[in-house]
């Protein structure tokens, strides 16, 4: 198979889903990676040794299977601090997604430092659960919520974030670093200099970045960053949130609970330190575990390697859709600007009678609103079609799909 | 079932060149529901006169399978007595749809349509009829919609 970057086939025949069939006998093409991604046998065996081998609770217990857990635990922090290279591990924050993630830090910091008139800033291409949070917490408080527009190419307008800090009320700005929808790769650096300059808190949606292009906290230096296990081959119900030191320690617990305390008293509770003070409860061990073996599979290949397959296939998969006649690409064109997702609409052809034609062929994609229903209206969509790339498509991948929604338009008649 | 089988000619011609589309100014039934999960919408707007619908419209986004069967729907009870319409099923729907063994995710497109019709009469039934007992009937048969 082709692609210079990456050994496609070995990649490949590390992830047993990928060689079952489908509708009978039509080999899988998955291209559902922004929703979540496909998982190596490296993480399956993670996980299995972990319940077959060492199951216990961590942190606690003082026999042997309790400490190996504990280690094997601690150790996915460690990794997960060197692949996004944060400063240090106790800022790394388990929870279970980036939507726990991010309602976290609505919650425990938003309810301590946003207060009535405050201006929360989000964008128009955030998921939802970079926007409900915030809406919450401005009803809460009586804050305003203001959103960073959308231009015609799919990248944000970052007048209007000036405008917006100009007022001086600006306390966090909140976006993701790759649109779910459109692909875009967010101008990171440029919102956080000027949210800098002007006393606001930036926090990062990094569930599609992370998986894809190399990140570096220390560099970017925002100031909490959130991202899932699930869409990075690692298992589902594992997220993490990453924040400064300085304000993990300001803030007040999430939960409360087991764990997360140095003392309990019968009205009076000191916390733990970090980053336990935010992981009350028995944790996902067994996944955080699996999630480790995914960032060594990853950091095996490399992040640019990821990236460079990927741009590699996006590039090739735009060329041919973007010759389809009554199609409509969404987000921008230079694939030096975007990630591997593609929305597009083709014909009327609904999205969901689209999914569900190209389905029989063996193809998994989205449709809908992909929980961006603010920047569907944006485009004035009801819904878009999505297909997601990762490290295990291929060109022949896409070949098939194009085929097949070759096959959508004559079964409509376009 | 196929696409082939599902996206028949009919079903197109409903969805590109739907029937009785349109809102009916202050109806007597005016009721409005959209899918969670992919944000499909439909409105419908229904007259009743000497317990017959008088007229009926709808409006909507939506894929091909809610929006033909909407409009289906629409003639299929035009005129038709208030009390055959308070008795449509879900088998009445995708007999008339000619859509059967559609998987989980699609079947609720295919119903949509029906949802929102029920939610409309039962809404009319307690605030316009006074009559709960007829309501409560169609919300626990519509409550197996979705």
């Amino acid at each position: 198979m082709q692609t210079s970057f990456i050994n496609i086939e070995n990649i490949r025949n590390d992830f047993p889903i990928l060689k079952r069939k489908v509708h009978k006998d039509k080999p899988l093409v998955y291209l559902d990676n922004a929703a979540t991604t496909q998982k190596p046998i490296q993480v399956i065996e993670a996980i299995s040794n972990y319940y077959l081998n060492y199951n216990s609770n961590i942190h606690r217990a003082v026999h042997e299977l309790a400490e190996e857990a504990t280690l094997a635990y601690e150790m996915t922090r460690d990794k997960v601090a060197k692949f996004i290279n944060a400063p240090k591990r106790e800022e790394i924050v388990f929870v279970r997604g980036t939507t726990e993630a991010i309602n976290l830090v609505a919650y425990a910091w938003g309810r301590q430092n946003i207060n009535k008139d405050d201006i929360i800033v989000t964008t128009e291409y955030e998921h939802h659960s970079n926007i409900v949070p915030w809406q919450l917490l401005a009803k809460e408080k009586g804050a305003k919520l203001e959103y960073i527009g959308v231009d015609d190419n799919g990248e944000l307008i970052l007048d209007h974030l000036d405008a917006y800090l100009k007022t001086g009320k600006v306390k966090i700005v909140t976006f993701s670093q790759m649109s779910n929808v459109l692909g875009t790769i967010t101008n990171s650096e440029e919102i956080i200099k000027k949210a800098k300059a002007h006393g606001a808190r930036v926090l990062i949606d990094g569930a599609q970045s992370v998986p894809h292009l190399k990140v570096d906290l220390q560099k970017l230096d925002c100031d909490f960053f959130a991202f899932s296990a699930h869409k990075m081959l690692g298992p589902t119900g594992v997220g993490i949130l990453w924040a400064k030191k300085e304000l993990l320690q300001e803030m007040a617990p999430f939960n409360g609970g087991g764990d997360m305390i140095r003392e309990v008293h019968k009205y009076e509770t000191t916390w733990n330190d970090l980053p336990y003070k935010f992981e009350a409860g028995t944790p996902n061990i067994a996944d955080v575990i699996g999630f480790g073996a995914a960032l060594d599979y990853l950091d095996k290949i490399g992040m640019d390697k990821v990236r460079e397959h990927e741009m590699d296939l996006t590039k090739y998969a735009l060329d041919k859709l973007s010759q389809m006649k009554g199609i409509v690409l969404y987000g921008p064109k230079d694939v030096t600007k975007r990630g591997g997702v593609i929305s597009f609409n083709l014909g009327d052809i609904h999205p969901h009678d689209l999914a569900t034609i190209i389905d029989e062929d063996g193809i998994a994609i989205r449709s809908g609103h992909h929980c961006a229903q603010v920047l569907m209206e944006r485009l004035d969509v009801s819904a878009t079609s999505r297909a997601s790339f990762y490290i295990y498509n291929t060109k022949e991948e896409v070949d098939v799909f194009i085929k097949s929604l070759n096959r959508a338009k004559e079964l409509f008649k376009l | 079932m196929s696409s082939a089988d599902i996206y028949r000619e009919i079903i197109l011609d409903y969805y590109r060149n739907p029937r009785n589309y349109g809102k009916i100014p202050d109806p007597d039934i005016a009721q409005r529901d959209s899918n969670p999960l992919c944000g499909d919408e439909l409105e419908m707007h229904l007259n009743i006169k000497d317990d017959k619908v008088a007229d009926v419209k709808f409006t909507g986004k939506g894929c091909a399978i809610s929006q033909a069967s909407a409009s289906m729907l629409t003639e299929l009870i035009l005129g038709k007595d208030f009390e055959y319409v308070k008795k449509l099923t879900k088998e009445d729907i995708l007999d008339n749809l000619g859509l059967h063994d559609l998987g989980p995710a699609r079947i609720k497109c295919a119903l949509l349509s029906l949802k929102v019709l029920k939610s409309g009469l039962y809404s009319y039934l307690v605030d316009k009829l006074h009559d709960t007992a007829s309501a409560d009937k169609i919300k626990e048969e519509s409550s197996g919609l979705y």
